[in-house]
């Protein structure tokens, strides 16, 4: 027996340490592939950095980001936290993005306040920030801002809402997200302003966090079924909320009867929308805002010149079940839309 | 470093070349090299002195957690709380002091004590009843959570005082920048080293994490040293938390979420066994600078977060696969 060749476990670790590193050629060989082509000194560097890697609203703006920068010869570099509020994630990622010298960097902050400082280092370093979708506190935090008017997506399904449910006693619930977070406060008060009533209105029997999440989205609603059965108006945060109450609605066959209402745009959602278990939905467009700043920072490595200000990327109302008075557009034109 | 090998390593008296071979922390060291190697060659920008400062900076939080967590994973334990009680620490002490309530130095002082006292509490829980430390640290992962939730009313706390975020605050060392709060990181990464390595009471915490009831047959205080452990890794939750403010610059009742597995993940990459009583604080130092080469240097060469998340779960599946074979081997 040749014992020289005995599994110790220095071995071992050494064996461990090659897996390691052939591990690590592999993945970044796999990841890096489209980046070394346009790794000239001249090509522009943009982070974009996103709540999270998952939700296919953010994988839809990574999407158009990467688009828009092969288009115009810029390399995009991204990030993303870990979760729907990892704000410290989100600095890390900062961080490493001036480090790679980019020359903007477009974020959607997972919380608007916690992120500030960190923009700041960016921009007293000369590089270009631009929020998507949602706004800092303060918005005068980053450079400019591109995003959906979400108090204008909530009007639009509060509107909506107050049209269909013309002549009947409204009896409302609210499936929002989580307390605190400016989307999910902004829709919210969007849809009672549509609506035309206040925050203390008799009108609403039933309020939920969801955390814009299906299953949460469920039960809430069984929950607000449990306390209020005469239900007819649903407002949720999002299209998964949505489904969620619509899957709880059905359990009890009230699907048919009560009005659905949402924000978003989503595939999913706006198909939903199509076989009738949402009436409406505000359509918005993570696509367009993500090309744009992509753009955005092209134009100011190339022209110095900065964007400013608010940059509204649209919104638009999708139902087949059109109200007078409403403006909306159909499903068909939704579904040519949508992101996800 | 050699001398935080677990007593059966000393006990065939091997040489120092093999003892430095064989130590916990050289696998990890050289993945670390490696992976160092790996980045300098692929981007220009990871070779700076700049970047090293970063990648400290970025670390120090789950560093200082990643310590408390060795030392309770070292008496054969784990501690999922950490991250909340860091989180509700961090609430505290901002809170506390943004309001005026308490004065700087006294919101941090209470900081410290809150999270001591989460640890002091699992310490009792988990010596005198005595209940799972996973069980009785996921409760507490929910006590620290809500009670972080419910104290904060959801709000992100700005507008610190100044003494808040010092440690944030750099010094320069050559052309680079250094933060106190790295510092401060190293300092107690040295400072736990030595008292394990070189002192009575770090003796009795490989001893307890081997055998407790050897240990306690020995004449050692196995209930009294299982709760002095968690207090103290309690303590450096709080610390974390000070840390945690002066790098973010606000105090955020979201964070906290994921620290208690990273944590965990460095101290399994630093080759600390998960089954106790083998492994070193320094080896976590290494396990946290490894996940935090991946991440900046993935991130410099442009690639997804998501890959980094890949190559850290399949890192943490090697490293625990190379520890329970050298544990194998060596009996």
């Amino acid at each position: 027996m040749p014992r020289t060749i005995r599994p110790t476990p220095s071995l071992i670790r050494a064996a461990a340490c090659l897996g390691i590193a052939a591990l690590t050629l592999t993945a970044c060989g796999s990841g890096s592939g489209s980046d070394s082509a346009g790794d000239g000194s001249g090509s522009v560097k943009v982070g974009l950095i996103t709540k999270t890697d998952t939700n296919p609203f953010f994988v839809k703006m990574k999407e158009g980001a990467e688009k828009a920068a092969k288009d115009s010869g810029a390399q995009l570099i991204t990030s993303a936290g870990k979760f729907d509020g990892d704000n410290a994630g989100q600095v890390t990622a900062i961080e490493n993005m001036i480090a790679a010298g980019v020359k903007g960097i477009l974020i959607t902050p997972s919380d608007s306040k916690a992120i500030v400082p960190a923009l700041e280092k960016a921009r007293a370093k000369g590089i270009l920030v631009i929020a998507l979708d949602s706004p800092t506190d303060p918005e005068s935090a980053v450079d400019a801002l591109f995003a959906t008017d979400n108090l204008r997506a909530g009007e639009m399904i509060g509107a909506y809402a107050k049209a269909s449910m013309k002549g009947k006693t409204a009896k409302i619930a609210t499936l929002d997200l989580a307390p605190g977070v400016a989307v999910g406060v902004q829709r919210h008060n969007g849809f009672l302003k549509g609506f035309g009533i206040g925050e203390k209105d008799p009108a609403i029997v039933c309020s939920q966090d969801t955390g814009g999440d299906q299953a949460k989205g469920q039960t809430a609603m069984e929950n607000c079924l449990q306390k209020a059965p005469d239900i007819n108006v649903v407002y949720t945060i999002n299209e998964p909320a949505a489904l969620g109450a619509y899957t709880a609605l059905k359990a009890k066959g009230r699907e048919r009867d009560v009005l659905i209402v949402s924000v978003d745009g989503g595939c999913t959602g706006t198909q939903a929308v199509k076989d009738g278990k949402i009436a409406a939905t505000s359509q918005q467009y993570p696509l367009k805002m993500a090309a744009e700043g992509v753009g955005a920072v092209v134009k100011y490595a190339k022209d110095d010149k900065q964007a400013t200000g608010y940059t509204d990327t649209g919104v638009s109302l999708i139902t087949d079940k059109a109200q007078a008075g409403v403006a909306s557009k159909d499903t068909a034109y939704g579904l040519d839309n949508c992101w996800g | 470093m050699t001398a935080t090998t677990a007593p059966y390593a000393e006990l065939k008296t091997p040489t120092t070349a093999r003892r430095l071979l064989t130590a916990p922390t050289t696998g990890p060291l050289a993945a670390l090299l490696l992976a160092c190697v790996f980045f300098s060659l692929s981007t220009d920008q990871f070779l700076t002195g700049g970047n090293f400062s970063l990648i400290v900076q970025q670390v120090m939080v789950v560093g200082t957690l990643a310590i408390g967590q060795t030392l309770i994973i070292l008496t054969a334990g784990i501690d999922l709380s950490c991250g909340a009680v860091m989180a509700f620490g961090s609430i505290v002490i901002a809170k506390m002091a943004a309001e005026g309530t308490l004065p700087p130095l006294l919101a941090i002082t209470l900081g410290l004590v809150v999270c001591g006292g989460f640890g002091l509490l699992n310490g009792l829980l988990v010596q005198k009843i005595p209940l799972p430390p996973f069980i009785v640290t996921l409760g507490m992962l929910n006590v620290a959570f809500a009670l972080t939730h419910i104290y904060s009313e959801e709000q992100t706390v700005t507008s610190l005082p100044g003494p808040l975020t010092a440690l944030g605050e750099t010094f320069p060392l050559g052309r680079t920048d250094i933060t106190y709060g790295s510092l401060v990181t190293i300092g107690l990464f040295l400072l736990l080293a030595y008292a394990l390595s070189s002192t009575g009471w770090g003796r009795h915490v490989y001893a307890l994490g081997n055998s407790q009831e050897a240990a306690r047959l020995n004449g050692i205080r196995t209930s009294r040293l299982t709760i002095g452990i968690y207090t103290v890794a309690g303590v450096l939750y709080g610390l974390a938390a000070l840390l945690l403010i002066s790098r973010t610059g606000v105090g955020d009742p979201q964070a906290g979420q994921t620290e208690n597995l990273d944590s965990i993940t460095a101290v399994v990459l630093g080759g600390t066994s998960l089954f106790g009583g083998r492994g070193s604080v320094l080896g976590t130092f290494i396990g946290v600078l490894i996940v935090g080469v991946f991440r900046n240097g993935l991130q410099l060469m442009g690639v997804a977060s998501i890959y980094q998340t890949l190559i850290t779960g399949i890192l943490v599946i090697l490293a625990v696969t190379v520890d329970q074979m050298s544990r194998r081997k060596a009996r």
